[in-house]
């Protein structure tokens, strides 16, 4: 029987991180991933980590500020102030680990500036900090001792009297499944990007532990609040980081005017992600694009720093449209990055459900409220992290397992998969189910959005589910089925769409990312709460949480 | 546009597992990669096709595979730059055993990986705050640490395709990542135990410097430089006492003093004068040198122009280090 104390599903940033504390804590600990962890999509963040390093004289307050401010005030203070406190030490902490800041003339580490802050406190390595941390913490998850299974797909919750037993597991390599028993869970299994089509995301971010919760009735929050990235690149839609901005580079129209004057006198190109995601699209609808797209121009910054400081960015932009931005304003628009809802949970790590914890992408605390400032994902991926393997190595010190019976389980979760596999052959194929979901949300769920056009894709969806079961598994076979993998992820993405879409729907104001055309304004009155969506018996249900404001009252926004 | 592809699959299920060759046309756009045109094939055409991909960006490290027959990330490759005689071959990354198609199994590259105890050892107490570094080593070190462990050197080491202990171009750049680090080792930075490690067989002095490592490499990780650097390092230590140190020290000194190369001492002076089970392997060769009057000449003469030879060591190394 594998069994753990406090089992951790994924294996990026935020993942690692709490696996690390829960087995410094001394609980036995394993962690479970559908790919390596360097394989994940911590990886692709660029930019950097926001931390206010009081002997750079910076204060977390003002930090925090920036964040609540960021997050349109839809943010929790109390959970932002948690964060921001614990930035510096996290920083340090990498630091220590190994990461190899970027620094500054005396040798201490470098800030660059970023969106939505005053001051720069964004600390980097190039433009692939993400990668460098990732990589730098699963040096640490090695020397931890945490054992690790590599490749395994985690394909249902195992719950027996709403306590969490443990999970069902596919191992990937030898089609194998196994119940994996534990006292303690921690989804850290990232966002939702591929519910989208394009989306900055890699290919796995397909939701998993954000649908595997959900189905177990753990509340979801904030999930109306998708961030559309101001810059990813035209065609794959592939992430051109905020650095570039950050060190300085303009966004142009199709005459070659910075438009951001109109939007953000102060701030300009560093104005919050929803506000010059707005403020591109709105010039690319009345018609000052070109193909859709407006420019980056990184020209003036010079060789010497792109070369430095934004190299890989530009060998994406020579890879993938064949534009070299030391020479030429490169191609990009706005672009769906980041779920800023998710599995609710306080600054624990804990959700509704006895057992279950959620850290990271997947989860809700809420520190990005309605829009996430850059470089504070990374922050909350290892302060959340942490915080949640400490309280689950704790947790689990008194409690044991919950009993279950084990072969009928596996049983169970054979046949199920068994079923997939002996589906007829004449559905539609994965890819077309997965890319009608994702082109319908990305047609009325994006930067600007309305009621007529998120009821389409509401009922879109309920089509779409339909075709889903029907769709052919063409390989039979157990070891690397990735087809049924992308089956599995497929179900998970369309259990979450709906949750997407009737937010977003019922939120009848515009706050940080969202932004409707049929109610342009932010209505504090009405709408200054989260929207929180739980599974019921027919059906996603609704409620609302207050916001939680500890000393910043909300005020109208301005960059 | 429309891109053929020819690739190997294989099937471990199948009743006659080998890998055979199947012919795929893929309709990307005329920038795509050979990834997008990997993943139509797997979407649109044949389900039982797997691969690893992720990222399409070439951070995430996972779709490593052989293009015309050289590893690289199908993802940064563009469809229209490969095509000969309108194909684009693609086979699995090599040294590494097939699982599926183009899945390979990658337990031997991170066994190798671990084999170098991959994570920061500082020997000194830890500051409060961050290790004071200066930039440029941080540069240095950012250029290493962007390796995303994708296979790609691995597969193409024509070392570890003969010799399968060697640790190999992934895994000691990666070991350099910690020995070039300011923080790992004393308080000078130096990491002596890990030099010494990896100055034993299989490890540093095994490489035979074909540069296919670097070529593979899709970041700026180079890890035959990485080596050689490493070489350097270990020598600085005070880590003589190797075949290889010894080699790159005859050689160098032949080279600087007479100008040209001493073929017949360096042989004894690399593998230890006293080491005579060694100078005995070595007769056949001897021999067969002779027999086919390639011998090098019994006294080595100092060549006219070795002065200036010994000058151009001075530039680079000046002249008070020795």
């Amino acid at each position: 029987m594998l069994e753990h104390d406090v089992l951790v599903i994924g294996a990026g940033l935020a993942g690692m991180r709490a696996a690390i504390a829960a087995r410094a804590g001394g609980a036995s600990t394993a962690i479970i991933s559908k790919v390596h962890p360097v394989r994940s999509h911590s990886n692709a963040a660029q930019g950097g980590i926001n931390a206010a390093l009081t002997d750079r004289g910076d204060e977390w307050e003002d930090h925090a500020y920036d964040t609540v401010k960021g997050s349109d005030f839809l943010g929790d203070q109390d959970a932002i102030e948690v964060m921001c406190k614990a930035a510096g030490q996290a920083l340090i902490d990498m630091e220590h680990f190994g990461v190899t800041f970027n620094r500054d003339d005396e040798g201490r580490l470098g800030t660059r500036a970023f969106g939505g802050q005053r001051r720069a406190r964004t600390f980097f390595v190039g433009d692939f900090t993400g990668q460098a941390l990732l990589h730098v913490m699963f040096e640490q998850l090695i020397k931890s001792g945490v054992r690790r299974y590599e490749e395994w797909f985690v394909s249902s919750l195992i719950i027996e009297d709403n306590k969490i037993c443990g999970v069902m597991a596919l191992e990937v390599r030898t089609g194998q499944i196994y119940a994996i028993r534990a006292k303690r869970v921690i989804f850290c299994t990232g966002g939702f990007g591929r519910v989208f089509e394009p989306s900055t995301n890699a290919l796995i971010c397909t939701g998993d532990g954000i649908a595997l919760a959900y189905n177990a009735g753990a509340e979801l929050m904030d999930m109306e609040m998708v961030q559309y990235h101001p810059t990813t690149l035209a065609g794959s839609g592939v992430l051109i980081s905020e650095a570039a901005r950050g060190e300085g580079a303009y966004l142009l129209d199709k005459d070659g005017n910075r438009f951001m004057e109109k939007y953000a006198p102060n701030m300009m190109e560093l104005a919050s992600r929803d506000v010059v995601s707005r403020a591109e699209q709105t010039e690319i609808n009345a018609g000052n694009g070109v193909d859709g797209c407006v420019y980056l121009d990184c020209r003036h910054l010079g060789e010497a720093l792109i070369m430095e400081k934004l190299s890989q960015i530009r060998e994406i932009g020579i890879d993938l449209v064949g534009c070299d931005m030391i020479k030429e304003p490169i191609p990009i628009r706005p672009g769906m990055h980041y779920a800023m809802g998710g599995i609710r949970t306080n600054v624990d790590g804990q959700t509704n459900l006895e057992g279950v914890y959620a850290a990271g992408e997947c989860a809700c605390v809420s520190v990005h409220g309605g829009n996430r400032l850059g470089a504070n994902s990374l922050l909350d991926t290892i302060v959340f992290g942490e915080r949640s393997g400490n309280h689950a190595a704790a947790a689990c010190r008194d409690t044991d397992y919950v009993e279950f019976d084990v072969d009928k389980a596996v049983r169970n979760e054979e046949k199920r998969i068994q079923d997939f596999l002996d589906r007829p052959q004449n559905g539609d194929r994965i890819a077309a189910v997965r890319l009608g979901m994702g082109e319908s949300m990305n047609r009325n769920l994006a930067v600007y959005r309305n009621e007529e056009g998120m009821k389409k894709t509401l009922v879109e969806l309920k089509e779409l589910e339909k075709r889903y079961e029907t769709v052919p598994i063409e390989n039979k076979g157990k070891v690397f089925n990735t087809d049924l993998v992308f089956a599995l992820e497929l179900g998970f993405m369309l259990d979450i769409a709906t949750p997407i879409a009737m937010s977003a729907l019922d939120r009848k104001d515009s706050r940080g990312a969202q932004a409707r055309t049929d109610y342009p304004n932010r209505d504090d009155e009405n709408w200054m709460k989260h929207l929180v969506i739980k599974k019921g018996a027919s059906g996603p249900e609704l409620s609302y949480a207050p916001v939680s404001i500890t000393q910043w009252t909300p005020e109208e926004r301005k960059y | 546009m429309d891109v053929k592809l020819r690739v190997q699959r294989f099937d471990p299920e199948a009743a006659d597992p080998k890998p055979y060759w199947e012919d795929f046309t893929a309709a990307i756009e005329d920038n795509g990669t050979v990834l997008d045109a990997l993943i139509k094939i797997r979407e649109d055409t044949d389900g039982t096709f797997s691969l690893r991909c992720s990222c399409r960006s070439s951070i995430c490290g996972s779709c490593a595979v052989r293009i015309n027959g050289h590893a690289g990330l199908a993802c940064k490759t563009q469809a229209k730059d490969m095509l000969v005689d309108g194909v684009i071959t693609i086979e699995p990354a090599g040294n590494m055993p097939v699982i599926k198609d183009l899945v390979v199994n990658f337990d031997g590259f991170w066994d190798k990986i671990m084999q170098v105890e991959p994570y920061l050892k500082p020997e000194g107490p830890e500051p409060e705050a961050e290790y004071i570094a200066s930039n440029e080593a941080m540069l240095h070190l950012s250029d290493v640490t962007s390796c995303i462990m994708c296979g790609s050197c691995f597969s193409d080491c024509t070392v570890l395709e003969v010799d399968p202990s060697f640790l190999g171009p992934a895994a000691l750049a990666k070991a350099y990542r910690f020995t070039a680090d300011p923080r790992d080792g004393d308080e000078n930075g130096v990491s002596k135990d890990r030099l010494e490690e990896l100055n034993k067989p299989s490890g540093m002095w095994d490489c035979t410097r074909c540069m296919e490592c670097v070529q593979a490499c899709p970041k700026s990780v180079a890890p035959m430089d990485r080596i050689m650097a490493m070489r350097d390092q270990a020598l600085q230590a005070g880590f003589h006492n190797t075949n290889g140190a010894r080699h790159t020290e005859a050689f160098s000194d032949s080279v600087e003093h007479s100008g040209w190369l001493d073929e017949l001492r360096l042989v004894p002076k690399s593998v230890g004068m006293t080491n005579i089970t060694a100078l005995v392997g070595y007769a056949p060769i001897a021999i067969q040198a002779i027999t086919h009057g390639k011998m090098p000449p019994i006294i080595h003469k100092k060549l006219p122009q070795s002065k200036n030879i010994r000058k151009i060591f001075d530039k680079v190394e000046g002249p008070e280090q020795r």
